[in-house]
């Protein structure tokens, strides 16, 4: 039986539909994904219910795939988020987001002393632990726990 | 981009580790050699480390290199709010090797990154010091003939004293026996205990420096329990002269026993150890010099 909330939002003919997306991480996905700065047409949805999540946002976007390392980058974020690829309206490949072995970006090493934190440029962490989520800084090499971990 | 380069004790496989003491054997023998020749080496230490700045300048010295450099960030372009790449792509078009000290940790993996000359690190806050963990195994294995199957002792600061912490990731190698000893508020920390098990090194741990731990040590490596270190002040003041070595406690040690120390001490062994010949710990410092000749030599492939 379909998930009323579903049907909010019009259906998709070709694209991505990305599903379970926590609602305070909404707009974090957009960026990370940098989708408002495409032009083919994306459809948000926020705060709709979900019996899995309690509210839960779900964003639409017309003809744009994506490479698993690139939408994989709002693993931090959205780690339950299911990935929905449209072809004539129908979803032809259902994925669920992987934590990659090495994150760029997104995340504020938690150490004050650390270069990455000092100087313009990058931060990288390789994931070594999964659950709970364990990052160590690829300069400092210092372990950040899930709690101590601040998006960017 | 990077070359190669010396960042990290944990970049260095076992086969490299042991290839750098097999050639600082032979500069031990042969200390002076010009294979130096009309190369560069940049010291640039942002973070002032006299000890071992003058280490590594005699290093190249010796093999008839050249040296530039600044010995603290007060008289350098960092100080006018250049930043650590454009200082690092600078010396580039002048050096053919860097030899780097900062405050900022990981700096030197940074600056590895943004170079296509060889950096060495010789010590990025409290993260990683490699050339100090090289001479420490290189007086290890110099003294007791090898490197596996020995007793060491690891005594004062462990949770702070980073030389201790990369002496361990480096004897995964190497599998020997080691007991921890420290005051509770210094003991390793978990994560060195679960490298540990991880790596199949066997260890113990006490925070009391018995006469039995030093009795069956090959070696005991001595750090510095430093006050400010303590939260607690009572207890600082409760343990701070359990941790000192005095020459009377080495009556019944092992024949092949050395006491090793990183330096600078304070007073965490006593100056009568100094003339009992299992101190080891200045024979230990003049070590780093051909360990740094060695380093120096194989980054840029002359030997
Ligand atoms: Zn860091």
């Amino acid at each position: 039986m379909a998930d009323k909330s579903e049907m909010q939002v019009k259906a998709l003919k070709n694209g991505t539909v990305i599903d379970h997306i926590p609602s305070d991480k909404l707009f974090k996905v957009v960026s990370i994904l940098k989708l408002d700065k495409i032009d083919s047409e994306v459809t948000i949805g926020n705060n709709l219910t979900s019996r899995l999540m309690g509210r839960k946002g779900i964003i639409k976007i017309a003809d744009r795939y994506f490479e698993e390392d690139e939408i994989n980058r709002i693993a931090l974020i959205a780690p339950k988020a299911k990935i929905n690829t449209i072809r004539d309206y129908e979803v032809v490949e259902k994925k669920i987001i992987e934590l990659p072995e090495e994150i760029s970006g997104l995340v504020r090493c938690v150490n004050p002393k650390c270069i990455t934190n000092n100087e313009p440029m990058e931060p990288c962490y390789r994931v070594v632990g999964r659950s709970p989520l364990t990052l160590k800084c690829c300069y400092c090499e210092h372990t950040m726990s899930q709690e101590e971990i601040k998006l960017l | 981009m990077s070359a190669k380069s010396l960042v990290s004790i944990s970049d260095y496989s076992k086969e490299q580790i042991l290839r750098i003491l097999d050639l600082a054997t032979g500069f031990e023998a042969c200390p002076n050699q010009r294979i130096l020749e009309g190369k560069v080496a940049a010291t640039l230490f942002f973070e002032p480390s006299t000890r071992t700045r003058l280490s590594f300048e005699t290093a190249v010295n010796r093999l008839g290199g050249k040296v530039i450099g600044f010995s603290d960030a007060a008289t350098s372009s960092s100080t006018k709010g250049e930043t650590l790449k454009d200082t690092i792509k600078m010396v580039s078009n002048y050096a053919d090797i860097i030899i780097m000290r900062h405050y900022l940790e990981g700096a030197a993996r940074y600056a590895s990154q943004v170079t296509d000359i060889p950096i060495v690190n010789a010590g990025d806050g409290a993260n990683q010091h490699p050339s100090q963990t090289l001479l420490d195994l290189y007086s290890i294995r110099k003294t007791q003939g090898r490197l596996e199957g020995l007793n060491i002792a690891l005594v004062g600061d462990l949770k702070y004293g980073r030389t201790v912490h990369s002496l361990l990731m480096a004897m995964k190698h190497f599998p020997s026996t080691f007991y921890f000893v420290a005051p509770e508020e210094l003991a390793m920390p978990a994560e060195y205990k679960q490298f540990c098990r991880d790596n199949g090194i066997k260890w113990h741990e006490t925070s009391v420096f018995s006469q039995e731990i030093i009795n069956q040590a090959d070696i005991i490596y001595m750090t510095r329990v430093q006050k400010e270190r303590f939260t607690d002040l009572v207890e600082y003041e409760r343990v701070k002269n359990a941790f000192i070595l005095r020459n009377n406690m080495l009556d019944n040690s092992r024949d092949n026993l050395k006491i090793l120390h990183p330096l600078p001490r304070v007073n965490e062994i006593a100056q009568d150890v100094d003339d009992n010949p299992k101190a080891y710990y200045f024979q230990q410092a003049r070590n780093g010099l051909y360990v740094r000749q060695a380093i120096i030599s194989s980054l840029l492939d002359l030997v």
